[in-house]
């Protein structure tokens, strides 16, 4: 029982205090990027669930097993890129193999994916966290923090995108528009998410 | 090809930051001191420019289609070296730039570049370009930090500027996350009017 409500500290942890957008600054190219339409947002949200949580495993798995033995930690950059440009690619084929109709709301933004730093960021990211306690994660915690981090990227994306489809019907001064705007909104966003910091776990 | 062009485009005209907006990542996370935004960007750019160099010698060996992990690997090979060599020789500025170290693999200006430039043009035309752009983007990365760290907390560059009496009690949300958001929001509004966009 103690680990599940570890893990539901975890996720409330993930989702709202340290939101990877508006805490962490992680994911950002595609949060402004594809943020203009509700049908996109969710379908990038999707498969940036979908791939944080096989990489977040994954890494994990590369780190323990092959760098660590080895002793070359330090090529822990190269070898993480690598592992998710090349599971990017896989998910891609097993998609469009197996699962046309998905790969036809997914499969545009899955290439986009290995350059989202959210991805590299939540395989760093689990050999720095720790539980309070001082423990670091193992390979289901690994996992289970990159699924909510996911959750909660998929999230903020999703409220801006509500947010700025609404935009198209506001008069917004000229050189407001596009990108400042978006911009301030996020800001508005996070200054509301500063107040989850107060949350006491 | 003027050479002199390529390297001066990245300041203003192509500024990564202000008018292409790549790169968000890093130039939200690291500006909240002007050492900090310094420090990533005179990173990024040593990343940028080899990276490039490298790129436009081996465009001709590239087979396309795999082209993009290809980038990514010469990028993250150059990343590794600067994240080796500021955990050596800046301790305390590794420490405050964090993760954002290894991201600079994902920055999407590096990978940019080198598929919109190094990838079809030459060595030195790639290595102007890699250089503007990585001192266009340092510049934006100042600017936006002046502002933050100025508001902030009265410093520039960890020196006093404004009275006592504002350091005591400073707007401390522009160092915080929403006043990085602000601050780019508006920095970004202004560029496109000074450009006459609007």
């Amino acid at each position: 029982m103690e680990y599940l409500g570890n893990i539901f500290i975890m996720a409330i942890s993930a989702i709202l205090i340290q939101n990877f957008i508006l805490a962490r600054f992680l994911g950002l190219c595609p949060f402004l990027g594809v943020s203009t339409k509700m049908d996109s947002a969710f379908g990038m949200g999707m498969a940036v669930i979908f791939v944080m949580t096989l990489a977040s495993s994954l890494t994990y798995l590369i780190n323990v097993y092959l760098l660590i033995p080895n002793d070359i930690q330090y090529l822990s950059t190269i070898a993480f890129i690598l592992a998710i440009a090349a599971l990017v690619q896989f998910v891609e084929m097993v998609i469009k193999k197996n699962a046309p109709a998905l790969y036809k709301s997914l499969g545009i933004y899955l290439p986009l994916i290995t350059t989202n730093c959210a991805v590299l960021g939540v395989a760093l990211l689990n050999f720095i966290d720790k539980w309070p306690n001082g423990k670091s994660y193992n390979f289901l915690d690994s996992t289970l923090n990159g699924f909510f981090s996911g959750i909660g990227f998929t999230f903020v994306l999703l409220l801006m995108a509500g947010i700025r489809e609404r935009y198209e019907f506001i008069e917004t001064p000229k050189s407001m528009r596009g990108f400042p705007i978006a911009l301030v909104t996020a800001g508005c966003m996070a200054l509301a998410f500063m107040g989850f910091a107060g949350l006491k776990l | 090809m003027n050479l002199l062009k390529e390297f001066t485009k990245g300041f203003v005209k192509e500024n990564p930051t202000f008018v292409l907006v790549l790169g968000m990542c890093p130039t939200l996370a690291t500006t909240t001191s002007l050492k900090n935004a310094l420090g990533m960007g005179i990173a990024a750019t040593f990343v940028l420019v080899c990276s490039n160099m490298i790129i436009s010698l081996i465009k001709n060996v590239t087979p396309s289609n795999i082209r993009i992990p290809i980038y990514v690997v010469v990028i993250a090979a150059f990343v590794s070296i600067v994240d080796m060599a500021m955990a050596a020789y800046t301790p305390p500025l590794y420490k405050a730039l964090g993760i954002f170290i290894p991201l600079i693999v994902v920055n999407c200006i590096i990978l940019g570049r080198a598929e919109a430039f190094a990838g079809k043009y030459g060595f030195f035309p790639s290595a102007a370009d890699g250089l503007g752009m990585g001192l266009g983007f340092t510049l934006a990365l100042s600017v936006i930090s002046t502002i933050r760290e100025l508001l902030g907390t009265g410093q520039i560059y960890g020196m006093d500027v404004l009275p006592k009496s504002y350091i005591a009690s400073p707007m401390l949300a522009a160092v915080l996350v929403p006043g990085a958001f602000f601050t780019l929001g508006f920095l970004m509004a202004l560029v496109k009017i000074l450009r006459k966009e609007v």
